[in-house]
C-alpha cells in the first residue's frame, strides 16, 4: 500500500514544466497586474458556463480561475485582444459580450438598420399619400366654406370667446 | 386533505372557464336576445372563476406556510429555514405557483371589467368574455395539466424512484421529504413582495385591451370609438403596473445581484421591456385615434403586438428557452405555449385584415408639421427599439439554430443599437407635445422651442466644457435637459396665463392640471421618464469602478472617496446562510461619511453565494461597495470592489414621479357636464361619404 501512494519526486517538477509549456508567450516584461486591469478585460467577456453573466462579476470558482488566468496572461505581456482571442478560441464565440461583426452574426447589426430604413420609408410614404388625398378633399371644401363665410352670429362669437377662455 | 380541496377548486375553475368561453362565443355568434342571455350566464361563470381560483391560491399559500412537503411544489420552493414572509412569497417563486398566481390575477382583471356597467358597449360583452376567458382558461389549463402545484411526491416501491404526480401511481406510497429545497437564494429578498406581483399585473392586464379590440373587430363595433377609449384606460392600468414592475426589478437587481447596475439587458428584463415599449407606443397613437379618428388600424396592431409580446415574455421567462434551445422541449410547456402565442398573434392579424373596412380613417393628414405626423415618427422609433431588443434577445437562438454556434448578445450591443434610437425618441419627447394637432406653423413652433433649445444648449455646453472626457454624454445631457426645460416651460406658460387672470401661483397650477389632467399628467410622466434616463446616462457614461485586496486597517481610493477595511466576521445568518460581513469606513475628502457593511451570504443547502452590497447614496451619486474576496485563514484581508454610480437615485425617484403622473392622467374627469359648441373631431363630408351606410 505504501508503495502505491509514493510518488516520484520529479512529478511536481514535470507538471510545472508542462504547465509552463502551455503558457504560449512568456515575455520578459512580467509585471504586477491590478484587479482593475483584469476586470477591464473580463468585462468584455461572458462567463462560459453561467448564462448571461459578465466574467468580471461572476461568482463561480470557474470564473475566479478564468480571471486568474487573465491576470497571468496580462502580466506576461498579452494585449487585451490576445486574451479575448484566446478565450474565443477555447470556449467559442459566446464568451464575447458584443457579438462579432462578421458572418451570420453580422445580421444582428444590419437588420436593425434595414428595419429602420424600411419603417421610415413606409411612414413617409403613408404621410405623403394621406396629404395628397387631403388636398383633393380640401379643394371641394373651400367652395362650401366660402359660401358660409360671414354667417357667424355675434352670440356665437361671444360663446366661442368664452369657451376659448375656459380652455386655458 | 386540504390539497384535494385546492385541486378540486382549480378543476372547477377550469371547467367554468371552458363553459364561459364556449357559451359566450356561441351567444355572441347568435347575437339575439337568447344570445345575450347566454352571455349573461357566461358572465356569471366568469365571476365564479375568481372565488374558486382564490381557494386554490389560498390552499397553496397555506401549504407553503405550513410546510406541507407532500406537495412537490412546496418541497421545491419552501423550507424550514425560511421566514414566514418568504414562505408566502414562494407562491410566485416557482413555475407551478407563479402560473397559478398569474391565472388568478388575469381572472381578477376580467371579473373587474365584467363588474362594471355594460351600457354603451353591451354588444361587445359576449365576445369580450370569450376572448378574455379563452386566454385565462388556457393558463388555468397549463396549471391543471402541465405544472400542477397540487402534484405530490410518490415513492415507487418497485424501482425506488421518487416521482411527481397528482394522483397516486400504481404501487406507490406517499413520500414526504424531511425538508424542502427552499427558494432560490436570489429570490430571498424583500423585493419579492413587490416586483413579481406588479409585473404579473402588468402582463395580465394587457388581456383587457386585447379582448376589447378583438371583440370590437368581431362585432363590427370597431366602426365606433367607444371601445378604443375603454381600451386606452385599461392599457394605462396595465402599463403603470408594468412600469412599477420594471423599476422594482431594477432596484432588486441593484440590491441583490451585485454587479453595480440596475439594468443588464438580460432576456428576462428584455421580455418585460418589449410589451412596455409597444404599450407606450399605443398609449400615444391612441390619442390620434381618439382626437382625430386616424391611425385606427395601427392602434389595433399595437394592441395585438403588445399582448403577443406580453405572452412571449411569459413564455421565455417560464420556459427558459432563451438560455438554450434545448430548454424548449424539456416540458410540454414550451411547445404548447408557443403554439398558443402563434395562434393568438396570427389569428388576430387575420381578423384585423378581414375587418379592415371598419377602421377607415376619418381624417387625412394636413401637414408634416403636425402632432399626428410627429406621433407617427415617434411610434416608428418605439417599434424600432422593440425590434432591436427582440432581435438581440432571440438572436442567440437563431444563431444556434442556423449555424450551430452559440453566441452572446450582451449589453454593449443593446447600448450601441438602441442608444441613437432612444436619443431620437427623447428629442421627439421634447418637441412633439409642442406641435399642434392638424397643422403647425413653423414660426410658432420655432418660438415655442426657442427657450428650451437655447437653455439646453447652454447646460450641455457648460457641462461639456468642464467634463471633456465623454463626448456622448454632452448629447445625452442636451436632449435630456431639452425635454425637462420644454416641460417646465409648458407649466410656466400655463401658470403665467392663469396668473394674469388674478390667480395665485399654486391655485393656478392646481387648476391648470385639473383642467387638462391628461395633458399635464403626461408631462409629469415624461419628467419621470427623463429622471430614469438620467440614471442611464450616469450608468453608461460615468460609472467608475476599482477593486483591491486590503489588509485590516488599509484603505483604497476611488476619486475623492477613501474606503478603509476595519473588520471582517463570519456568523450564521437566518434562512440557512453563512454570513461573512465586512465593516468598512467611507471617507470623502478625508471626512468620515458612513460605515458600510458589504456581505457575502453563502446558502449552505443550495451551495450558492450571494454578494450583498452596501451603498452610500446621495442625489449626485451612489458609492456601491462589494465584498468580492477574502483570506480564508484568520479573515485578515479582504478584496473590495467599489463602484461610483452617478445619478442612480433618480431612477427610483423617476419611478415615483411616473406613478404620480399616471395618477394625474387617469384621475376621473370632473362630473360637470361640459357645454361646448366645438367638436375636436368634426366629421367632414369626405369622411361621411367614405363610411358605408349600413352596419356590418
Amino acid at each position: 500500500m505504501a508503495e502505491m501512494t509514493k510518488r516520484p519526486w520529479f512529478l511536481p517538477l514535470l507538471l510545472l514544466l508542462t504547465a509552463l509549456a502551455f503558457v504560449p508567450a512568456v515575455r520578459a516584461q512580467d509585471r504586477v497586474i491590478g484587479d482593475d486591469e483584469v476586470n477591464a478585460v473580463a468585462k468584455n467577456l461572458y462567463c462560459p458556463v453561467c448564462p448571461n453573466t459578465p466574467l468580471d462579476v461572476c461568482e463561480t470558482q470557474a470564473c475566479q480561475d478564468w480571471r486568474a488566468e487573465i491576470r497571468i496572461q496580462l502580466s506576461s505581456g498579452w494585449t487585451e485582444e490576445e486574451v479575448m482571442a484566446y478565450f474565443v478560441e477555447r470556449y467559442g464565440e459566446r464568451v464575447l459580450a458584443e457579438p462579432e461583426r462578421g458572418g451570420f452574426t453580422s445580421l444582428v447589426w444590419i437588420l436593425p438598420v434595414v428595419a429602420l430604413v424600411v419603417g421610415l420609408a413606409i411612414v413617409i410614404q403613408a404621410l405623403r399619400s394621406w396629404r395628397a388625398r387631403k388636398q383633393q378633399a380640401v379643394a371641394g371644401d373651400v367652395a362650401a366654406l366660402a359660401a358660409d363665410a360671414g354667417t357667424v352670429s355675434p352670440e356665437a362669437r361671444a360663446r366661442i370667446e368664452r369657451e376659448l377662455q375656459d380652455l386655458l | 386533505m386540504l390539497a384535494n380541496i385546492g385541486l378540486a377548486a382549480l378543476t372547477v375553475s377550469f371547467l367554468l372557464g371552458i363553459y364561459a368561453t364556449a357559451v359566450s362565443a356561441y351567444g355572441g355568434w347568435r347575437g339575439d336576445a337568447r344570445g345575450l342571455a347566454l352571455a349573461e350566464s357566461a358572465r356569471n361563470a366568469t365571476l365564479l372563476v375568481v372565488p374558486f381560483l382564490t381557494i386554490s391560491v389560498l390552499v397553496v399559500t397555506y401549504a407553503l406556510y405550513s410546510l406541507d412537503f407532500r406537495l412537490a411544489y412546496v418541497a421545491g420552493v419552501s423550507s424550514r429555514a425560511m421566514s414566514p414572509f418568504l414562505r408566502l412569497t414562494a407562491l410566485w417563486g416557482g413555475q407551478a405557483g407563479s402560473l397559478l398566481f398569474w391565472s388568478w390575477l388575469m381572472a381578477g382583471f376580467v371579473a373587474t371589467v365584467l363588474w362594471r356597467k355594460w351600457e354603451a358597449d353591451h354588444e361587445l360583452m359576449p365576445y369580450f368574455i370569450a376572448v378574455a376567458m379563452l386566454t385565462t382558461t388556457f393558463f388555468i389549463g397549463l396549471v391543471v395539466f402541465i405544472t400542477n402545484p397540487f402534484a405530490q411526491l410518490w415513492h415507487l416501491t418497485g424501482s425506488g424512484e421518487i416521482v411527481e404526480a397528482v394522483f397516486r401511481p400504481a404501487g406507490a406510497i406517499a413520500f414526504v421529504p424531511p425538508d424542502g429545497n427552499g427558494l432560490n437564494p436570489l429570490l430571498r429578498h424583500f423585493g419579492m413582495i413587490g416586483h413579481p406581483p406588479t409585473t404579473y399585473l402588468g402582463f395580465t392586464g394587457f388581456v383587457i385591451p386585447f379582448a376589447f379590440a378583438i371583440s370590437a373587430l368581431l362585432t363590427g363595433k370597431s366602426r365606433e370609438d367607444q371601445w378604443i377609449r375603454t381600451s386606452r384606460r385599461w392599457t394605462l392600468v396595465a402599463w403603470i403596473f408594468l412600469s412599477i414592475g420594471l423599476v422594482l426589478g431594477g432596484r432588486w437587481a441593484y440590491d441583490v445581484l451585485g454587479w453595480g447596475g440596475f439594468w443588464g439587458w438580460d432576456p428576462v428584463e428584455n421580455a418585460m421591456l418589449m410589451p412596455w415599449l409597444t404599450g407606450t407606443a399605443f398609449l400615444h397613437s391612441v390619442m390620434i385615434t381618439e382626437k382625430r379618428g386616424m391611425l385606427k388600424v395601427w392602434s389595433v396592431i399595437l394592441i395585438i403586438l403588445t399582448y403577443a409580446l406580453a405572452l412571449f415574455g411569459t413564455f421565455i421567462t417560464r420556459t427558459g428557452v432563451i438560455s438554450s434551445v434545448h430548454a424548449f422541449g424539456k416540458t410540454a410547456l414550451g411547445p404548447v405555449f408557443f403554439v398558443f402565442i402563434a395562434v393568438t398573434f396570427f389569428g388576430s392579424i387575420w381578423l384585423l385584415l378581414k375587418r379592415l373596412d371598419t377602421l377607415k380613417t376619418e381624417h387625412e393628414l394636413e401637414s408634416f408639421l403636425s402632432r399626428e405626423a410627429a406621433f407617427l415618427f415617434q411610434n416608428l422609433l418605439f417599434l424600432a427599439i422593440t425590434f432591436v431588443v427582440f432581435l438581440g434577445t432571440v438572436f442567440p437562438l437563431l444563431s444556434e439554430a442556423v449555424t450551430g454556434t452559440k453566441i452572446t448578445v450582451g449589453p454593449p450591443y443593446f447600448q450601441k443599437a438602441t442608444g441613437p434610437l432612444f436619443g431620437a425618441l427623447v428629442l421627439m419627447m421634447a418637441t412633439a407635445p409642442l406641435f399642434a394637432w392638424r397643422k403647425q406653423s413653423a414660426g410658432r413652433l420655432g418660438r415655442a422651442i426657442f427657450t428650451p433649445f437655447i437653455g439646453s444648449i447652454l447646460i450641455a455646453g457648460v457641462w461639456g466644457y468642464t467634463h471633456r472626457m465623454h463626448p456622448g454624454s454632452y448629447f445625452a445631457l442636451w436632449v435630456a435637459s431639452f425635454v425637462v426645460i420644454a416641460i417646465l416651460f409648458e407649466f410656466y406658460k400655463g401658470i403665467r396665463a392663469r396668473m394674469k387672470r388674478g390667480e395665485n401661483p399654486l391655485v393656478a397650477l392646481a387648476r391648470l392640471v385639473g383642467r387638462n389632467h391628461r395633458r399635464y399628467g403626461g408631462y409629469v410622466i415624461h419628467l419621470g421618464v427623463m429622471m430614469i434616463g438620467l440614471a442611464f446616462i450616469g450608468d453608461i457614461y460615468f460609472q467608475d469602478e476599482t477593486q483591491r485586496a486590503l489588509a485590516r486597517g488599509e484603505s483604497m481610493t476611488l476619486g475623492e472617496y477613501e474606503l478603509r477595511f476595519d473588520d471582517l466576521e463570519m456568523y450564521p445568518g437566518s434562512d440557512g446562510r453563512e454570513v461573512l460581513e465586512a465593516t468598512t469606513s467611507l471617507f470623502r475628502d478625508g471626512e468620515f461619511v458612513a460605515n458600510l457593511n458589504p456581505r457575502r451570504d453563502f446558502f449552505v443547502v443550495q451551495q450558492q453565494p450571494m454578494t450583498i452590497p452596501d451603498v452610500y447614496t446621495t442625489a449626485a451619486e451612489d458609492i456601491y461597495v462589494l465584498l468580492v474576496g477574502w483570506e480564508e485563514v484568520g479573515l485578515t484581508s479582504s478584496t473590495f470592489k467599489i463602484y461610483r454610480n452617478p445619478l442612480i437615485l433618480w431612477a427610483w425617484v423617476g419611478g415615483l414621479v411616473l406613478i404620480l403622473g399616471t395618477g394625474i392622467a387617469v384621475w376621473p374627469e370632473a362630473r360637470r357636464k361640459k357645454q361646448t359648441s366645438y367638436v375636436l373631431k368634426p366629421t367632414t363630408r369626405a369622411a361621411t361619404a367614405a363610411r358605408p351606410a349600413t352596419g356590418d
